[in-house]
């Protein structure tokens, strides 16, 4: 049995958590490839029009994966302890269900309920006892799993601190980290920073927990949890870093009121707002790209730009 | 603080009860919100960031217009969507605009009680007595049904008056005189008096008429200018509106099993106001209604994932669906096309109807 997964959403957040349990119990998985323009083709045909630009994506992903593999992996989510999440992902799975309905889609589901005493583990127990595995053996593939996670995330921080060590502005892109990796959404932005001798560090690569403490510093009534980690982890970067870039895409809820709000209240740095549709060129971003350098070269070095 | 002149934003018609509410129960002067017009949104997309959803928009020009004639002290509501974050930005946005207000945001409470949101509310006035509140409360909440239960009336009905008018002239004189109630005694009395009056209104309803049932998001739905007076606009057709969605329904008696009725479509709560949507157009489907007509708001996320549903709804009971997504700028004349494309399509389906019936009666 060969389990499909999408390489959009929530892939980016759990991918080792996901792969290392699949390979620890032995079971087959494929995972669907870079996002590409034949990806975002079927699912923006496939979508509902104003859905946002990921999720469009996702369902790109699940079409790829149909008449792959027998089980497609779809991720629902409710909520954290630490916060709601969009509802897309309260939605999810029933979306993929309804829009794939004729297709004969078979959906492995996997379902986290934020009040519910019952957590990860039990949930991964359960996608274990699917495939007929022992109780203890899921346990046992669920803690490998859950280390590798960490220690994947410990090495992502690690890594991220030696980049405030290099020269070059250092500029906080602030956004979700299915578009900030995702090769046709947000990688081509952090490339171009790159080519143009900016350092770009994610929001996105925070020590989870304390974010969300440290979020209440800057807004109150946040109720999402990933959108605290991404407000927390300004708060935590603001002082090293020269400016901030707001990567969202259009149309995201959520971002469509946090940004706003991060906007009217960081006012010690500079702040690119950018979101895309995926119909930006991207001659048109690089030159905002270069004008935002150019704007913090002249705030920090003298009339001339000169450092 | 006594004396403080506070307001809530313009939703239907539910100033009514609410300024009993603020007035009986709280002891504070309440400012009815000016109603909603061009002016209101321009004022509020103007000052919003660009892609939240209109009801954000339309809130914040309220409040601005509110402000402006005299409110000090303004409420917003809290939710499960995006709502739950509107009141912060608000009042973050107010502030950067220069108005001093203060501000009362009920978003962000653990669980809704009855307990938190009377603590939060303390502030308008710290004379207020929860006995005060508690005589007022039944009033109020009693308002809103009755309030409700006319205007489905008037939704079933107003398309065939006699005489044009007389339906709207008798609402628009019993929610002036709502606002004079203060006791459930006199508001029972009233009620019946109107319900009277509404139903010696002459109407000549054909004997199958088209139906059509509305579903969609809260505000959209609820807020006539931001759906382009949608129900006016059927009413005018000759078309029986059923809206389900209002007050009452879904917030004073939420709808239980929720869940088993839209099975066969979805497996998990999809979040807000989805799942009574979803199960909504399923009951109109099967109760043979000629179409559902959705609304919600630009982006609404739990609205366009109750779509792929509604769609396979739509197929299954074979039942046409209208769908509009209505921002700050959606063109009248495109509405008004795709209505009255509608109208047609539905109109020659029950015409085909008949006629297949009939057809069937006369082979036998």
């Amino acid at each position: 049995m060969k389990i499909g997964i999408p390489r959009a959403f929530l892939y980016y957040r759990y991918k080792e958590l996901w792969e290392t349990f699949f390979r620890e119990l032995g079971i087959e998985y494929l995972v669907s490839p870079e996002t590409g323009q034949d990806i975002v083709r079927a699912g923006s045909m496939y979508a509902i029009d104003e859905s946002c630009l990921p999720s469009k994506v996702y369902l790109g992903h699940v079409e790829w994966l149909l008449g792959k593999c027998d089980y497609i992996l779809v991720h629902r989510i409710a909520g954290y302890s630490t916060g709601t999440v969009c509802t897309k992902f309260h939605a999810i799975y029933d979306v993929v269900a309804n829009t794939f309905r004729d297709r004969q889609i078979k959906l492995l589901s996997f379902n986290i309920e934020p009040n519910v005493a019952e957590g990860e583990m039990a949930a991964f127990v359960r996608l274990g006892k699917f495939f007929k595995k022992k109780k203890v053996r899921s346990m046992l593939a669920y803690l490998a799993a859950k280390q590798a996670e960490r220690n994947a995330q410990l090495k992502e921080l690690r890594e991220q601190e030696l980049l405030f060590h290099q020269d070059g502005f250092k500029i906080l892109v602030v956004g979700h980290r299915y578009n900030i990796f995702d090769k046709f959404i947000g990688k081509p932005v952090l490339d171009r920073l790159q080519e143009l001798g900016a350092v770009p560090v994610l929001a996105d690569i925070v020590p989870r927990k304390e974010a969300v403490f440290k979020a209440a510093e800057l807004t109150g009534t946040l109720p999402w949890a990933p959108e605290k980690e991404q407000v927390g982890a300004v708060v935590l970067y603001r002082e090293r870093v020269d400016g901030l870039i707001l990567l969202s895409t259009f149309p995201c809820g959520p971002d469509s009121l946090v940004n706003e709000i991060l906007m009217r209240r960081l006012k010690d740095k500079p702040v690119l707002n950018l979101v895309l549709d995926g119909h930006q060129s991207m001659v048109g971003i690089e030159t905002r790209l270069e004008s935002f350098l150019d704007i913090i070269r002249f705030q920090e070095g003298d009339a001339y730009g000169r450092m | 603080m006594a004396g403080c002149r506070v307001s809530f934003p313009q939703l239907g018609n539910y100033h009514a009860p609410l300024e009993v509410l603020f007035t009986m129960g709280f002891e504070v002067e309440y400012i009815v919100p000016p109603p909603v017009t061009n002016r209101t949104l321009a004022l509020g997309s103007h000052h919003s960031p660009e892609s939240v959803c209109a009801p954000f928009k339309y809130t914040l020009g309220n409040f601005i217009e509110t402000i402006e004639s005299g409110a000090d002290t303004l409420i917003q509501a809290g939710g499960v969507c995006r709502l739950g974050y509107y009141g912060e930005l608000q009042a973050q946005i107010l502030a950067d605009l220069g108005y001093e207000v203060r501000f009362i945001n009920l978003a962000g409470m653990k669980k809704l009680s009855p307990l938190e949101v009377y603590s939060r509310l303390k502030q308008l006035n710290p004379k207020v007595s929860l006995k005060r509140i508690a005589k007022s409360l039944p009033v109020v909440l009693k308002m809103v049904e009755y309030m409700d239960e006319v205007e489905d009336y008037i939704r079933k009905n107003v398309g065939f008056a006699c005489k044009e008018g007389l339906f709207e002239q008798t609402h628009a004189e019993f929610l002036s005189d709502l606002r004079t109630v203060r006791s459930r005694n006199y508001l029972d009395r009233m009620y019946r008096n109107y319900r009277q009056r509404f139903r010696n209104i002459a109407v000549s309803k054909p004997k199958n008429p088209l139906r059509v049932g509305i579903v969609g998001e809260f505000y959209t739905v609820m807020a006539p200018f931001s759906n382009h007076f949608i129900e006016k606009e059927l009413a005018a057709m000759g078309i029986v509106v059923d809206r389900w969605l209002n007050i009452s329904n879904s917030l004073l008696h939420p709808p239980k099993k929720i869940k088993e009725r839209v099975k066969p479509y979805t497996r998990y709560p999809m979040g807000a106001t989805s799942m009574a949507t979803i199960s909504r157009a399923l009951e109109l489907a099967k109760k043979g209604y000629d179409g559902i007509i959705h609304l919600k708001s630009f982006g609404c996320t739990p609205e366009v994932d109750a779509m792929p549903v509604l769609q396979n709804i739509s197929r299954d009971y074979k039942i046409p669906i209208l769908f509009f997504s209505f921002d700050t700028q959606t063109s009248e004349t495109g509405f008004k096309t795709r209505l009255e494309a509608f109208y047609d399509m539905i109109m020659t389906k029950k015409a085909s109807q008949r006629q297949t019936a009939c057809s069937g009666t006369f082979s036998r």
